[in-house]
Order: structure tokens, then sequence, then C-alpha cells
């Protein structure tokens, strides 16, 4: 296997070419800035095309007009420029319209900073835009996930019709780590039945989210909702370690999960039962695995780089089966591993509840 | 008679449209929507790119323009058609596009979009519609709307010093460059129609001859948002709206810009892409190199020392040994203090977290540094010390240390620069993980600077030779 030592953030163009992606549209924003910088490099030299657009707005529009020709596209912004691109994505959403957009996510609210958060699980998982839509939102954790989750991104975008969001933070943007990067394959995908492609095969057909009868419009929503239903059936995706026994389950995404990870032997030598599960998709959410351990004596803790967002899921999906509790920071602070082995400690021994 | 044909870019039927009348359009009577809707149909007929075509239809009245092009067909949201029509003309260079805007969608909240797409020159083609006012919210002010003229939001009359002025789109794009045409034309006579049908024609024709940008700004009536029949409306656009907008060619350097605005594109080709990024791999080792210990090291020193190229030497290293490894510059609260860092995991299992907080290997390159991360330094752990630059010493009682004079042996190579492969090669040297042989080989893969490869090697050398002889 041949790989390359590579930021996060370049993985993710690495894969987005290796998808087929042709058409990348950005505006600057720290700390995502590096992955327009890669692809104005990458993209034109492969033939595809880059647009430094004049604002966020713009550049998830000019996404929505190559995602309605049925051609893989994708923008990435960090937290304040995501936020501005809500319109597009509800826009896409309601089209139907694949694509990917990665949000590495800053400290919030406002200007906030540009140090690493999870502040926006809210709005990237239970929709910032307006109407009843889903992104599917993938959470990776390591520089191969940046490239490969985009790939799957791609794939998930064009199987549902629908855009999928790349829910990253400045850590995984900024490490290097070995890469494998796949194979390119041809786009498995055949739009031609609804895109508009400014060709014969295509010319009647219509891309639009208006439906201004009533009835037609709850139609829409309903045959969406439908879909979300066979994506939430099909497409959770969770990583685990050793949970089988454990009294404590640490619930984590992104790169916490990977501070976590490094927390679970120290706990285990020291006698403690403590495991991780990690989200991959943020939406679909891995509710039934949670649900399945919340049915033995166990105990939940969602740690975060937020005041407390995914905590909610975990709730949602343990219905009050068993204890929940929460451990997050915030505003770029992050937790170090002995910090977080004292909050297991604190509910192991039953000091918080 | 030919003249009373639909043209064959309209649908014969209007079936997208709900209701029972699926002949007539949804504009309301006197309407100039549905005028230039025709002409443009009409040159779509004459040029032959009714199925090359792909109509943007933006928000406002003319939201269902795809209840009536035979063409492809894509809904924008409010104001952002040019950069939607940027994002289809882009993919596909040989697809015409028609960005439909009125004047709330272009000059209002889509003015960003509009003067953007128009300064990078798309070669698409733009059509105003500009009938001073919003129709389909219910005859609010628009950015056009006339002095003195009253809407919804303006009962009292449009007034300069509380409202501005109406804004003249065309004026203000036939000042970038890069837009090939701008033309202001009116729906009124006969004669204006004429004028208003060849400037729609040639929009349309210097985008399939590839000279870039055009905009064609037509004056309209909206007799139900003016409160006035249709005689009086057309009236009023010829009389009144032509003082503030007025007529006529603005900009046309089109003519000289045959081809010259077409951006190629190339399909996707998988084997294309494979061998661009293949370039970019690493040959690893056969045989993984094995660690008596998980190395987790930290870097620490000025900006401008080459300190995190160090670090991703280092870790660049391991994974040529097919080790497990991680690089992360420092991020967040820790760049303060006159420290430029970075964390390096090396590990034969998987790396938890990147971060490293308690390292087993320092290596610092400045006082702050050495202050700053000394104490987290795992105890028994070795600290490695340019001690030209370091001018106190760590705890050796309960650290490995390693001073050396690694700004002065690099200077002795032939350059400062190179005193982060001293340290590289001393660190190897002191911990004993890597062949000197392998990191040589390592380096000779990813020093960028053919030039510099031979005084990096040096220096390598010299930094492992200074901590095996022991200083």
């Amino acid at each position: 296997m041949s790989r390359q030592f590579i930021k996060g953030n370049d993985a993710i163009i690495v894969g987005a070419l290796q998808a087929g992606c042709r058409a990348y549209y950005g505006y600057p924003i720290t700390p995502a800035s590096e992955i327009a910088h890669a692809a104005a490099l990458h993209f034109p030299a492969l033939g595809g095309t880059f647009i430094q657009a004049e604002s966020e707005i713009a550049a998830i529009n000019m996404v929505y007009g190559t995602a309605g020709m049925g051609i893989r596209t994708m923008t990435a912004s960090s937290s304040p420029g995501f936020s501005l691109k809500q319109e597009g994505l509800s826009y896409l959403a309601g089209a139907e319209l694949p694509c990917v957009v990665v949000n590495v996510v800053r400290g919030g609210p406002g200007l906030g900073n540009i140090a690493p958060e999870q502040g926006d699980y809210f709005q990237v998982t239970k929709g910032g835009g307006h109407g009843n839509y889903r992104l599917i939102a993938l959470a990776p954790n390591c520089a191969q996930e940046m490239c490969d989750l985009t790939v799957l991104g791609f794939d998930l975008a064009d199987k549902y019709r629908n855009p999928v969001c790349l829910m990253a933070d400045g850590f995984t943007g900024q490490m290097m780590e070995p890469v494998a990067v796949p194979a390119a394959k041809a786009v498995p995908f055949d739009h031609t039945e609804w895109c508009v492609r400014g060709d014969a095969a295509t010319h009647k057909n219509l891309v639009s989210s208006i439906f201004l009868e009533s009835e037609d419009l709850e139609a829409h929503n309903l045959k969406l909702d439908a879909k979300y239903k066979e994506i939430e059936k099909n497409e959770v995706r969770y990583e685990e370690y050793l949970c089988d026994d454990a009294d404590l389950i640490i619930v984590a995404y992104g790169i916490l999960s990977r501070i976590v990870y490094s927390t679970i032997d120290q706990a285990r030598a020291a006698g403690k039962k403590v495991g991780l599960l990690r989200p991959i998709t943020l939406w679909p959410y891995p509710s039934k695995i949670i649900a399945e351990y919340s049915e033995r004596d166990v105990q939940f803790l969602s740690v975060e780089l937020s005041t407390g967002q995914m905590v909610e899921d975990v709730k949602l999906a343990v219905e009050g089966r068993a204890p929940v509790h929460f451990y997050g920071r915030c505003g770029g602070m992050v937790p170090g591993g002995e910090e977080l082995l004292a909050e297991y400690d604190k509910i192991l021994e039953g000091v918080k509840s | 008679m030919k003249v009373f044909e639909k043209p064959t870019s309209f649908y014969p039927r209007f079936e997208r449209k709900g209701g029972p009348h699926k002949e007539t359009t949804h504009y309301c009577p006197g309407c100039g929507h549905g005028n230039v809707h025709k002409m443009i149909a009409e040159a779509m007929d004459d040029l032959g790119i009714r199925e090359r075509t792909v109509f943007v239809s933006p928000v406002g009245c003319s939201v269902f323009g795809y209840y009536y092009f035979d063409c492809g067909n894509i809904q924008a949201a409010h104001g952002r058609a040019p950069a939607v029509a940027t994002g289809i003309k882009r993919a596909n260079p040989d697809s015409i596009v028609i960005s439909y805007q009125g004047d709330g969608d272009l000059a209002a909240i889509g003015t960003a979009e509009t003067l953007h797409a128009a300064n990078r020159g798309e070669n698409i083609t733009v059509f105003f519609v500009n009938n001073a006012i919003y129709g389909m919210t219910g005859g609010q002010m628009a950015p056009t709307t006339m002095i003195g003229q009253k809407t919804a939001t303006t009962p009292r009359g449009r007034i300069e010093t509380e409202h501005g002025n109406p804004i003249r789109m065309a004026e203000i794009i036939s000042t970038l460059p890069a837009a090939g045409y701008v033309e202001r034309v009116a729906i009124g006579t006969s004669k204006h129609i004429m004028k208003a049908r060849k400037a729609i024609r040639k929009a349309l024709t210097n985008q399939v001859e590839n000279r870039g940008y055009s905009f064609v700004e037509i004056l309209s009536v909206c007799p139900t948002g003016w409160k006035m029949d249709s005689p009086d409306a057309r009236d009023w656009l010829l009389n009144e709206m032509t003082q503030v907008f007025p007529l006529g060619v603005y900009k046309d350097d089109a003519g000289e810009r045959e081809n010259e605005w077409y951006r190629p594109v190339e399909p996707f080709v998988p084997e294309k892409v494979d061998a661009y990024f293949s370039a970019g791999n690493f040959e690893e080792a056969d045989e993984p190199i094995k660690l008596d210990k998980s190395l987790q090291c930290k870097f620490a020193g000025f900006g401008g020392q080459g300190i995190l190229t160090l670090g991703l030497f280092m870790a660049q290293v391991g994974m040529r040994g097919k080790l497990h490894a991680s690089w992360i510059p420092s991020y967040g609260p820790e760049m303060r203090g006159g420290t430029a860092n970075c964390s390096v995991n090396l590990s034969e299992a998987r790396i938890g977290t990147p971060l490293v907080d308690r390292p087993n290997v320092l290596v610092v390159m400045n006082q702050p540094s050495l202050e700053a991360f000394e104490k987290d330094v795992v105890d028994g752990g070795t600290i490695l010390i340019d001690s030209g630059i370091v001018e106190s010493k760590p705890d050796g009682d309960r650290l490995n240390c390693i001073l050396i004079p690694a700004t002065k042996i690099a200077d002795e190579v032939g350059t400062p620069k190179v005193a982060n492969v001293v340290m590289l090669g001393a660190l190897c040297a002191a911990t004993g993980a890597f062949e000197l042989d392998f990191v040589e080989e390592t380096l000779r893969a990813v020093v960028k600077k053919r030039n510099l490869v031979d005084m990096n090697i040096t220096a390598l050398k010299r930094g492992y030779d200074f901590v095996r002889n022991g200083g």
C-alpha cells in the first residue's frame, strides 16, 4: 500500500477529485481556507473548475448550479461561512441536488474565534436552513477519513440526491497523517432523468424546489421524509471500542473521539470499565446502538467541544433508561486525557450525577 | 400565418402551470414579462439553441419561467441566479445559460452576484426586466422605483433623502471591463419592441459565439403594481422611466471577442486523477520499524527556525518506517508566548489523540519553549536543547538532557537554516529508534529544494555524530 503524508484539509480535496468532483466553489475563511488553496491548485490541473466566489452565498449557489447538472461539486467553509450557506442548503435539499459541503467548525457564536469547536452540531444535524430537510452529516476524526468520508459523501449525495455535510474541526483539518489515496472510479450514477445539462437529453427537465399548491408541497415533503427514513435505516455509521462490558460509555466524535480513545486503555488499566462509542454519521445518528446499550446497567457521558448539543441526541436514544452525563469545553479549549479521566472517575464514583 | 405561431422554444401547452388554463400565462393583463419571454423564445428558435439552453428562473413574478420555455430549467434562490448560472456555464461551457431577473432580484438582494458574474465575464446572458416595483410580493419599492413613485412601502412616494435613488444597473455594469455587451431597451411602441428584439438576439448570439458576458436591461410595465391601466402604464414607461433610465447601448466590446471567453473543462478520467495524485505517494520500508515504546514528541522554538518542518521530517521518517504517525501544529491558546510548536506521535499501534500534552521527547530551540514545556515532559523523558540559543539547563535528575549547539553546527555546515536537521540527527541518535541511513534516505525523498539535500544530509550526520560521540 502506498500512502502520502498530508493535511486533513488537503485530504478532502484529494478525496473529492478521486471521487470525480469537477467543480469547487469557495470563499476564504480560517480555518477552512487551505481546502480552497488545495482546490485552486488541483482542480484546474485536472481540467476541473475552481472559482473563488464573491461570497459564501454565491459559492453555495454556484454549487447549486453545477449540482443541478448532475455533476459532482463541492464547497467548504467554517462556521460563520457555513451559516451564510444555509439558504443554499435548504434549496439544495428542496430541489434534491447532490453535493458535498465541508464545515471546518470553529469557535462561535458570532465571529467567535478560529480555534476548533463543535458548536455547530445543532446547525449541521438539525437543519440550519428553513423547511423540513436533513443533511447527511459525516464526522471524520483523522486525515484518512477526511479523504474517505469525502468520497463516501459524494456517493451518498448521489445515491439519495441530497446534500452531505462533512463536519470537521480545526484539528482534523490541520493535522498531517498518512493517507492511502483510494483509487479513482467512474461515478456509478446517471442523473439524466432529472438533471439539467444544457443538452437534448435533459432539456425537458426541471430543477426546482417550488411547489405552489399545498397538496403538491405536502407530497414533496412526505417524499423527502420517506427518503430520510430510508437513510436512517441504511446509512448509520459508528465505531465502538470496548463498549460490550463497559460501565461507562463515552460518546464522542471528531477530534475528541481521538482524545477519548487515548483515555480508554488508561482507564481500563486502572480497572475502570470504560468504552468509546464514536458516531461517524452525526445524521443519521447511531441511536439504535445507544438504545441497545442503555438496556443494561450502564451510564453514558457525551464529551463535546460545545456546551452540550449532541448530548440531546444521546438522551433521545436512551429515553431515560440510563443516566446520561455531559462534559464539554469550548471556545478552543480542548480537554486533555487527565481532565477526562477525572470526569470518568466522578461519574463512576457517583460524585457527578 | 406565421406571426401568430408560438415559438417552438415555448411549450405548446403550459402543462406545468396549475389550474385549468394551460394556454395562457400566469402573468397579469398588460404585464411586460409575456412580451419579453416571447422575444427570448423567438431568438432561441432562430439561433437553434433550444436544447442547449438552460433558463434560470429567479424569485419574483418570473419564477415560473419554466412553465413556458421548452428548454432545461432551473429555479434559483432570490438574487442568486447569476451564481447559479455561473455554476451551470462553468460545468458545461457548451450550454447556453440565461439568467432572467427582475429588479428586486438583480439590483437589491442579488447585487453582489450580479456585479461579480459580470466582473468575471461569465459567458452568460442576463435579461434584466426593470419595472420599477416588486410585483410578486405585492407592489413594494424596488431599487429601481422612481422618485415620487408610490408603492406599498413608499406610501408617500419614494423620497431621495429617505430611500435613496433608483439604481442604474446598465450604467454600473458597463464600467466593468469584463462585461462585453450592455444595453438598455424598453417595451413600448413597436419601434421599441424591434430594438429590444434585436438586443435580446445579440446578447444570445454573443454567448453562442463565446464573446462573454451580455446584459440587456428591459424597461417594462407592471400595470397591476403601478395601479394603472395598460395605455397609462405604457405612457409612464416611455415618458417618465426613460428619463431616469436612458435607453441605448452602454457598452459593446463583444464584437472583438469571438471565442475568447470559452472556458473549457475536461470530464472526469479516473486514470488521469490516479496518475496525478500517485506522484505524491511515498515509498515505504519493506519491514515496519520496531519501537521500544511509542514516541510522543513535542518540537518547539521560534517561528522561522524550521521547527514545524523538523517535526514533519520526524513524522515522515516514522511513516516511511510503516509506523502510525501524526503531526499537528500548535493551535489555540498554546500558540501564545513566543513558541511555534508541533506535536508528533509515532507508534506501532493506532494513535489516539494527535495532541501531545505529556511528551516523552521534547526538542526545544528557544528559551520560552523550555520554560513552557519542560514541566510537561514525563519523568525519564528525553529533552534535546539547542545549547547555543537556550541559556538555562533543565532538571537533569528527572530528565535525560542532551545539549547540542545545533545552530552553531549548522553555521559550520553552511546555513543556520539546517539547525533543525542537526536536531533531527541528534534526536535519532538519542532515541535510537531509527537507523541513520534510513533517516538519510527519507530526507532525500522529502526535502523539496533539491539543491539543499546534500547540506541537509551533512547537517543530519553532524547532529547524529555529536550525540553518538558524547558531544
